[in-house]
């Protein structure tokens, strides 16, 4: 049977290999592995944002019940450790490098955030550590914090690092400024827009967690946690931080509750668990609760930026000139400086043919806890900044919005933009004009006007958005700073029985690569989807992977197991070909069985299995026995998923409250694997958008630094009653620079969603602008100042 | 310390635990069920939801004393032999869950909202599931299960 036929193959819904374990209560998250003789640790936190620590006395502490150790920055320092590192680094405009503030594990003289990490407590218990952190008595001077974004650089702010004068880790600028000045100089219209993306705070629903755990006989370090990439990690901890050498060090990441980039990452809290397993002897494990999360996860987005389009006449962009400030927080997280460069800058041309660009960015740090990537990862900035501005474009021109983004949209392929990008493909006109149907665009004044009896106020909004994705040759990104290769491996393993194992350096938190990856392998060797085994997330068994994130894994991890495929599927018709005494050009592989083509030869999948380990059947001294194949996957290109999301919403102006009336989203991911899990990446990237639009903030207070919205009291979660059904629609361009043509889904709406809602509520409000999030209250403020109660009824 | 009696997923269980044990520690530590999980420290996300005496309870709100006697199910005790929960089920068809943490409070709420109202429809669906928090699904399809699921069992 085909896989086509039996549901199971490329572009089929199969249902998840995985539920079957969640659905039950058979998970294994890092929380719910323990060890005999197990410990628990808790970490003390900076109540200041900032403040030089005077003395630490933990003598009271160590004295308290089930205390096991007690460990501060000093015992960090004098064992020799380093600091948690940057991967990627960011050269500001003048050639200097950017400025890198030292970022301890656990800090020595000084706290930058209220949450920094100032002892680790390892106890019998949890609540035995927490008790005795009590007791831990810090003597803080507490100092000045620099804490907004706005005032961060200027003269006589308090200073984050002493490396970083004004705060100000790095200018840094994309595009051609004489250019873009000179376009500016002959438009025939120019559209300035300031905007503010929102802080916004990750919160996958499992907190980060560790397991650290120390072998005494082989001198093996072995970490269990929540992370995105555990082969990174791995490298990390010993290359930089020099907890063990790379062969002495296992890092597992088993089931782990989502991520959103914030899981990539590596803290000082699992760095802290397995170094310090080895001197207390026991394992040491340690759970976030959602408070310590809310303080300690790195958050996302946070920019302060000013925009300017120049248009001719007709409408068409001529030049498109940014200034963003970007928060970075008290430490450069793992990835965090090329969030808000080159994952930001490089996709200011939107949609759009944009003659000419430039972009200066100032990397920051303020007293706040670092900022890194999440979902999106700088393109939510991107698109958030032109798209807002387009549709104020078409507002101030008269052009209907729909129009404007047509009269600009790129057309030819590929297409280099001015800043770094080569677009391969798309089709932005498909996904816009299928959108439009979607919504029914047409119908919108008719549905305004109904709306406008019952005393609503309706509008609409479009997002025509573009990602990169699949990041790019590790080559180019290594010119550009990265200090990685953005790659990935695969191991093709088949069994003597025929059953297939494969190892990949990606990793699942929720994106269902055991099915996904499962379906390409089942229908590519003709077995059953269930005789497939994905295999990640453990350093003892893939030698080595990037991880996921940046929507990856399918453009990059799929085409890394293609690559191993291919040469087990070569390798399989040599062995074929001497045991049907045929010339191997003459074998065919098709639906798992090998045939002389042209003759009633056969041999099935199961059979070349066993004969590939018995090698009794061919030469070994021309072919190895065995069936095992394994590849690196190094893209040629970034992918350009793209699409358009048209979003639809009325509002009660005596509450101010935001109803989602409609949200349409038509995206182009190229070739889909699995449609229902890529609607399933797109639903939650809808929400999350939706979230950082209307709903969510991480805000801190501007004086003491005191992060407000610490908890899910305070800190709005998108409900399940805050969101509508998504009404999903796909266009299809096949990438030309992966072997599946994949374009990556992970982000798309995150990415696309927040420009489309703000545009549809200034819409309804008749306002140019609004703050993400639009809460009840701004809407309502906005429509006080805005206009007299009585003209929106 | 106090010893607590309870019957979990139809088996009796019992321990000495410290009086302030919450029942969701109980569970997870004591009885080593961990598909019971928490995701937040302020009763608001719902990943630790199972039932108590039949009804849909936060066992992070609850001591496990206060459970002396109650009979519990948690998501480990919802398939009956061999056979998932039509609310399993229907996460599963409907591709009702990601990364699966929320997944079993999401689940045992689910069941409990279908006791209660069995004429469900989405805004209601909506509204039960104030209390469970997912980051993943955007809800879409958790609601489409449920609605599944709900149908199924008339």
């Amino acid at each position: 049977m085909s896989d086509a036929a039996s549901g199971e193959g490329i572009g089929q819904p199969v249902r998840r290999k995985e539920d079957f374990r969640f659905i039950t209560g058979n998970g294994h998250y890092t929380d719910d592995i323990s060890r005999p003789r197990q410990t628990w640790a808790y970490f003390l936190r900076s109540p200041h944002a900032h403040a030089r620590i005077k003395s630490i006395d933990t003598s009271a502490a160590e004295a308290a019940p089930g205390v096991v150790a007690i460990f501060t920055g000093r015992h960090v320092a004098d064992d020799g450790l380093g600091g948690l590192i940057c991967g990627w680094t960011v050269t500001s405009k003048d050639g200097t490098p950017m400025k890198v503030g030292r970022h301890p594990i656990l800090a020595l003289d000084t706290v930058r955030y209220v949450g920094d990490h100032v002892a680790m407590v390892v106890a019998e218990t949890l609540a035995d550590a927490r008790a005795a952190a009590e007791l831990i008595d810090v003597d803080y001077e507490a100092l000045p914090a620099a804490v907004s974004l706005s005032a961060c650089q200027s003269a006589g702010a308090p200073q984050v690092h002493p490396e970083a004068p004004r705060n100000t880790c790095f200018e840094w600028e994309l595009g051609n400024k004489a250019e873009t000045d000179a376009a500016f100089a002959k438009a025939g219209r120019v559209v300035k827009l300031d905007l503010k993306n929102n802080r916004l705070i990750p919160n996958a629903m499992e907190p980060r967690a560790a397991l650290g755990e120390f072998d005494k006989g082989t001198g093996i370090y072995t970490l269990h946690t929540t992370s995105q990439n555990p082969h990174v990690a791995r490298l990390v901890l010993s290359a930089f931080v020099g907890v063990a050498p790379e062969h002495k060090l296992r890092v597992i990441a088993p089931d782990v509750g989502g991520g959103f980039g914030s899981k990539i990452f590596i803290y000082a809290e699992e760095t802290a668990c397995v170094w310090a397993a080895a001197k207390v002897g026991r394992p040491i494990k340690w759970t976030a609760d959602r408070s310590e999360a809310f303080l300690s996860d790195a958050h996302g987005r946070d920019h302060l930026s000013h925009a300017e389009l120049a248009l001719d006449k007709d409408g068409k962009f001529l030049a498109l000139r940014v200034k963003t400030v970007a928060n970075l927080g008290a430490y450069l997280s793992t990835f965090s400086a090329s969030v808000p460069t080159y994952l930001y800058g490089t996709l200011l041309s939107g949609q759009y043919d944009i003659p000419a660009i430039h972009v200066e960015v100032d990397g920051v740090y303020t007293h706040t806890a670092p900022v890194d990537a999440y979902r999106g990862a700088g393109r939510p900035e991107a698109t958030y900044l032109v798209e807002r501005i387009v549709e104020t474009a078409a507002r101030e021109t008269g052009i209907d919005p729909a129009e404007l983004r047509r009269r600009n949209y790129i057309r030819t392929f590929p297409h280099q933009t001015p800043v770094i990008m080569n677009y391969d493909t798309g089709d932005y006109e498909a996904s816009l004009a299928a959108a439009m149907e979607a919504i029914d665009y047409k119908g919108f004044p008719a549905r305004k006007a109904e709306a406008a009896k019952r005393g609503k106020l309706r509008g609409i909004g479009f997002s025509s958005y573009i990602e990169a994705c699949g990041i790019a040759p590790s080559a180019a990104v290594g010119s550009l700073g990265a200090g990685v290769g953005l790659w990935e491996s695969a191991e093709v393993r088949v069994n003597p029985t025929g059953n297939v194992e494969v190892l990949t350096g990606s990793h699942s938190h929720g994106q269902g690569h055991e099915t996904t990856f499962a379906q390409l392998v089942a229908s590519r060797l003709g077995v059953p989807l269930a005789n497939v085994e994905i295999v990640h997330g453990d350093t003892d068994k893939v030698q080595f992977g990037m991880g996921t994130y940046g929507s990856r894994s399918g453009a990059v991890g799929m085409s890394a197991i293609v690559k191993a495929l291919d040469k087990i599927e070569a390798k399989a018709k040599k062995i074929a070909a001497h045991l049907m005494e045929a010339a191997v050009e003459d074998i065919v592989f098709e639906n798992g069985t090998f045939t002389v083509q042209g003759t009633d030869k056969s041999l099935a999948w199961a059979e070349l299995s066993l004969a590939a380990y018995t090698a009794h059947g061919f030469p070994s001294g021309e072919i190895e026995p065995g069936l095992k194949e394994g590849a690196f996957y190094d893209p040629v290109n970034f992918t350009f998923p793209a699409g358009c999301h048209i979003c639809e919403v009325e509002i009660d102006p005596d509450t101010g409250i935001v109803k989602i009336a409609k949200f349409v989203a038509v995206d182009d991911f190229g070739t889909v694997i699995n449609p229902m899990i890529v609607e399933g990446q797109v639903h939650g990237g809808i929400a999350q958008g939706i979230g950082q639009a209307l709903l969510e903030h991480g805000i801190y207070d501007v004086d003491s630094g005191q992060l407000i919205t610490g908890s899910y009291m305070d800190y709005c979660m998108p409900r399940a009653d805050d969101l509508p059904s998504f009404d999903l629609g796909f266009t299809t361009t096949i990438c030309p620079s992966n072997p599946l043509g994949m374009k990556g889904c992970g982000e798309a709406g995150a990415i696309a969603s927040p420009p489309a809602i703000i545009n549809a509520v200034t819409d309804a409000l008749g306002i140019r602008d609004i703050e993400m999030p639009a809460t009840p209250a701004r809407v309502w403020t906005a429509l006080q100042s805005a206009t007299p109660r009585a003209a929106a009824e | 310390m106090p010893v607590v009696s309870m019957t979990v997923n139809g088996k009796p269980a019992s321990a000495d635990v410290e009086a302030r044990t919450l029942l969701v520690q109980f569970i997870r530590e004591q009885l080593g069920l961990t598909g019971t999980h928490v995701g937040c420290d302020t009763s608001q996300c719902g990943a630790c939801v199972v039932h108590v005496d039949g009804r849909a309870v936060k066992s992070c709100t609850m001591l496990a004393a206060q459970a002396e006697g109650a009979e519990i199910v948690t998501i480990e005790g919802l398939a009956k032999n061999g056979e998932l929960h039509p609310v399993q089920a229907a996460f599963r068809e409907h591709h009702g869950l990601q990364c699966g943490f929320c997944t079993p409070g999401m689940i045992m709420t689910a069941v409990d909202m279908i006791r209660r109202k069995p004429d469900l429809d989405e805004e209601t669906v909506r509204d039960e599931l104030e209390g469970n928090i997912c980051r993943c699904t955007g809800y879409h399809n958790i609601v489409k299960a449920i609605l599944a699921a709900s149908r199924e069992m008339r």
